[in-house]
């Protein structure tokens, strides 16, 4: 299992390098990272020592970023055929689905890791606290396994990239969104406090924003945690009902 | 060995596969023959375990496809439609991948590989993407994938399709040399395939079996089994038809294409067909006729294909009827 696994994920990640579209994905994100941190983040005007404007925007830029990561997982598998190689050989389906998942999330990592720059750059103009950095870089990988693993699901469901990208974004939307202030005062004043504070608490933004505080809360591991697993097990149950459909 | 038991695959009210069963044994080569559509790919979907049957069910070397999937799965070796790969890597990383997932060790790996891309002739293309490969390199790198591991049981969909006649006959030459100590299905709609390499073949035609036997059994059963067929120069015909009133047949029917004519010439009920092309081969010589051809059909197996299959092509024209018309 774990050797197979190690292979499907290898393979994956060098998949990615084989041309020269990783390149060019990692550097418009760090662009884009870039431009929100200081134009919409206002970073140098704020003349804080802290990275809060940087990990503000990571939510909406992954909104947009995962989803072309995560859609061809599964459908340019079976656009090409090459999942019913994959499928016959002798690998349990649960190894495919994680090794696959963890390549992309290797993949987001590395693009993560890429903006170390700027980390530099706050220590070099002040005295950040680095234990709130480091604690908002976990939280920015745990939002990105989330949108990855909706994505996963979402990508196995269909044969069309195209189709898969523009659904795990309206998904991974209504995951963000659910927390937003916007949408939660909707709700304010006249819903019940319960119903609000459930439909926080299925947000990602609401625990991605408890992390980025500085604290790594157990509950909001576990919430990603959970998260990424239901949509690992969803993506199982997705491919192996496929294989009676045969579609 | 592979035993099919009833496999049964419905799509919905569409019935792809409608209670198959047969056996092949280790040094057997099957053949899977049917028209396009007729169930040839997903019967071997779902005996590799990629498709789940509706009923039924099927056992490499013992081990059931369904209930357990992963052992059965590490005795073959598949070779699924279209030979699909992905694109971005190189066979020789393709080939890694494989003997990686398929747990060979690194000495027996590199062996392994060695003589797979020895098989299939790949040196010239192991470090270009599979992707800017000719579709017969594509083809035999799947192939290579299929056999690198060295595996109990090969299923093949399509082997040879789009490869020119050199690779063709090299690909079937290394099924026959594999042949001995492995159980093999090689699916097709070559018919001169069958003949090439399988020991067994079986004719399918909307999911169901519809004739199988050894490739000139199933020959026989040609209408034309048994018939001799003379071929001329057209001009020469109507020396033909007096040659033909003199001599006892059941039947003869004319085949025209350009100059050339072609009649067979079916033995009368209870003749000898060997008899008929005696006294006829004897005759044809007295008349001077110089005929291009003349030889005892065994039958033809796109003629007994065309014929189970439904998709017979129109019978040829009388000879003996139309006495005035084809003068």
């Amino acid at each position: 299992m774990m050797r197979s696994l190690m292979a499907i994920t290898a393979r994956e990640f060098g998949g990615y390098f084989a041309t020269p579209l990783a390149f060019v994905f990692i550097i418009v994100f760090l662009l884009a990272n870039g431009l929100a941190t200081f134009y919409l983040g206002a970073y140098f005007e704020m003349g804080q020592a802290d990275l809060t404007s940087f990990f503000m925007f990571h939510p909406w830029l992954y909104l947009f970023f995962l989803p072309a990561i995560s859609m061809r997982l599964w459908a340019e598998e079976r656009r090409n055929g090459s999942i019913e190689l994959l499928l016959t050989l002798p690998v349990p389906l649960t190894a495919v689905v994680i090794g696959k998942y963890i390549a992309a999330l290797a993949f987001s990592a590395l693009a993560l890791a890429l903006t170390f720059p700027i980390w530099v750059t706050v220590n070099y103009l002040g005295q950040p606290d680095n234990g709130v950095i480091f604690a908002s870089y976990i939280g920015s990988l745990m939002l990105a396994g989330g949108y990855l693993a909706i994505g996963s699901c979402l990508s196995a469901l269909t044969r069309n990239q195209v189709i898969a990208f523009v659904i795990s974004v309206v998904v991974c939307f209504l995951f963000t969104v659910s927390g937003a202030p916007l949408v939660l005062e909707i709700f304010d004043g006249w819903a019940p406090q319960a119903l609000i504070e459930t439909l926080a608490s299925f947000s990602l933004l609401t625990h991605f924003r408890a992390i980025t505080g500085g604290v790594i809360d157990m509950r909001d591991v576990m919430f990603f945690a959970t998260l990424i697993g239901v949509f690992l097990t969803a993506t199982v149950i997705v491919v192996d009902m496929k294989k009676g459909e045969g579609a | 060995m592979i035993e099919v038991e009833h496999l049964v695959k419905k799509f919905g009210d569409f019935t792809a596969v409608a209670d198959l069963s047969f056996t092949v044994e280790r040094g057997q080569v099957m053949g899977f023959l049917g028209p396009n559509g007729a169930g040839k790919s997903t019967t071997m979907k779902m005996i590799t375990g990629f498709l789940r049957p509706t009923s039924g069910t099927a056992r490499i070397m013992g081990l059931d496809i369904c209930d357990d999937m992963l052992a059965a799965q590490r005795h073959f070796g598949y070779l699924p439609e279209g030979a699909p790969a992905w694109p971005d890597m190189t066979p020789r990383a393709f080939l890694q991948f494989i003997t990686r997932i398929r747990g060979l060790d690194k000495a027996a790996a590199r062996a392994a590989e060695g003589r797979a891309i020895e098989m299939t002739e790949l040196h010239g293309v192991l470090d270009q993407p599979i992707d800017t490969l000719s579709k017969g390199y594509r083809r035999r790198v799947g192939l290579a994938q299929a056999i690198v591991h060295d595996p109990d049981v090969l299923v093949m969909d399509e082997p040879t399709d789009g490869l020119d006649p050199n690779q063709k006959f090299q690909v079937r030459r290394a099924i026959t040399d594999m042949a001995a100590d492995k159980a093999i299905i090689i699916s097709t709609h070559i018919l001169e395939e069958v003949d090439a390499v399988c020991a067994a073949a079986m004719i399918i035609d909307r999911g169901q079996i519809v004739a199988e036997g050894t490739p000139s059994e199933l020959a026989a059963r040609s209408r034309y089994s048994g018939a001799v067929t003379l071929t001329l120069a057209s001009e020469k015909l109507p020396a033909a038809r007096d040659i033909l009133k003199a001599v006892p047949h059941r039947a003869a029917e004319l085949v025209t294409r350009g100059d050339e004519s072609t009649l067979h010439i079916f033995a009368p009920e209870g003749g000898e067909p060997g008899a008929l092309l005696a006294d006829l081969r004897a005759r044809v010589g007295e008349a001077g006729l110089a005929p291009r051809a003349l030889a005892l059909e065994t039958g033809r197996l796109d003629d007994v294909f065309g014929a189970l299959t439904g998709k017979a092509r129109p019978a040829a024209a009388s000879f003996d009827a139309g006495q005035e018309g084809s003068a």
